[in-house]
Order: C-alpha cells, then structure tokens, then sequence
C-alpha cells in the first residue's frame, strides 16, 4: 500500500517474491483478486475433469425413468454428494468469477479498490450459493 | 504487418507475435461465456417453470427441438471454452514440448468425444 513512499525513504527489507517456489506458496498472501483468479483456474480444471462423469449423469437422467431412478441412486450416496458439491461450488464459482471478469474486460472497475471490492463480491455470493445447494444436497429443503 | 524494412523489428510498433492465434483464443473464449451465461439464465428459467422435477418433467424440458439445438450449442461452446482453458493450463505448467503436445491432442480428442457423445445423449430424448 505504501509503494509510492517506499522509493525516497530506505525501509526495512521485506521478503521478495518473483518466480515463487511451490514451498513458498503457503506463506505468500495473496489479495482477494488473485485468490479468485487461482481458484477460477482450479475450479475450471476441475469442472473440465469432472466432464465425463457429469455427462454420464446427464445421459442417465435423459434415456428413461429406470435411468433416472439410476442416476438419482447414484447420487445419493454421501460421497458422491460431496463430489456434486464440490462441483456445485466449482461451478457457481466460475459462474460469478467469469462474469467479473467479462466486466473487468470492458474496462469496468479496473481501479485497485474497485477490483479488490468486486473480488470479494464474488465470494460473497458463490459461497452463499454454494451453501444452498449444500442445504438442497443434503436434504434441508 | 511484417516487413522488410528495417523499423519493421523495433520501436513501439514492432511485431511481438506472429499469427495472433492468442486474440482469436482471448475472444472466443469471452464468446463462449456469454453463450454459457445465456445458456445458463434459459434452462433456469425452463427449470422454473416446469414445475416438479421428475424424469417426465425433467426430460420434457430438452424434447423441442430448439431446445435440443439451443443445449447443443451450449455444450459445444462448452466444450470449446475448456479447450482454451485447459490448453492454457498445459502451456502455463508443462514445459517439454512432447509432453505438452501429447496432453494438448489428448485433451483435444476427448472434447472432440464429448461433443459427439452430447449429440447421442440428446437427441435420443
């Protein structure tokens, strides 16, 4: 924050970051916008992997009511379910973080605070999002 | 753009890339989301308005054809916006080119199986 300052007075040195090792990972903190790019990209790899099995899902749901009853078996199952969320968050996620950026792209909100405020506007509704499709997952409604 | 004369390489206006496969790449990419996003807005609201969803409601939902159609494209956009992500994933971390290659073809062959896998899934509703 204090980066305009820091050239005329000598300061303390701080730890340099440039091409980070994987070890130093855990102790970099990043800011709310590169948190929601990281995660954009794991959630997006993640969606990608997850394609077969959700097509599979698809596919199930769609040939025929034995079918269906099929896939609805098959995602009953705690573990599976927890994959599902996964994904459910993954998606939501990617939903919201995309749509960020398609604004970031018009040149809306490019401003440090603006894209700071507007990172953390997508956690605050991904994971609340993510929580009702945990709920519904999960049998609460 | 490229030329012979001797400014083409240098100064503010010197070619960096060559075929600008990369804005081609950056748009479709942003093209396909705004297909997903519509997308995603159209079967919400058909979810609505269907009512409860077992499988007759739910099948109901992708027998029209334009629905069929509609959800195809989806999924073909789909599929090529996670063709430039994940393609940019393997140029981001794998740096031995054979290695990057063989991902990058295998990754293409399975969306290209995904694509027509999709086409059988919904046209048999």
């Amino acid at each position: 924050m204090s980066m305009s300052t820091s050239a005329a007075a000598p300061t303390k040195s701080r730890p340099e970051f440039r091409n980070i090792h994987v070890s130093q990972i855990v102790r970099y903190r990043m800011p709310p916008a590169a948190m929601v790019s990281i995660m954009h990209r794991i959630s997006g790899a993640a969606l990608f992997l997850a394609l077969p099995f959700l097509l599979w899902l698809f596919d199930l749901s769609l040939i025929s009511e034995g079918s269906f009853d099929r896939m609805a078996a098959i995602g009953s199952g705690w573990v599976v379910k927890l994959v599902l969320l996964f994904l459910a968050w993954g998606f939501l996620h990617h939903f919201v973080a995309g749509i960020r950026y398609l604004v970031l792209d018009m040149h809306v909100g490019l401003e440090l605070p603006q894209a700071r405020r507007s990172a953390l506007a997508v956690y605050a509704i991904s994971l609340p999002l993510t929580l009702v499709a945990a709920l519904k997952l999960f049998g609460a409604f | 753009m490229a030329s012979d004369t001797p400014s083409a390489g240098i100064g503010a206006r010197r070619l960096v890339v060559g075929a600008h496969f990369g804005v081609g790449s950056f748009l479709l990419q942003r093209l396909t989301a705004l297909i997903l996003v519509a997308f995603v807005v159209i079967l919400a609201v058909r979810l609505m308005a269907a009512g409860p969803l077992d499988y007759v409601g739910w099948a109901s939902i992708f027998v029209p054809l334009w629905m069929k159609v509609l959800t195809l494209v989806a999924i073909l956009a789909l599929l090529y916006h996670a063709w430039i992500g994940v393609k940019d994933i393997w140029m981001d971390y794998v740096k031995p080119m054979g290695v990057r290659l063989a991902l990058q073809v295998l990754t293409a062959l399975w969306l290209l199986a995904c694509a027509v896998w999709s086409v059988q899934i919904l046209w048999r509703v």
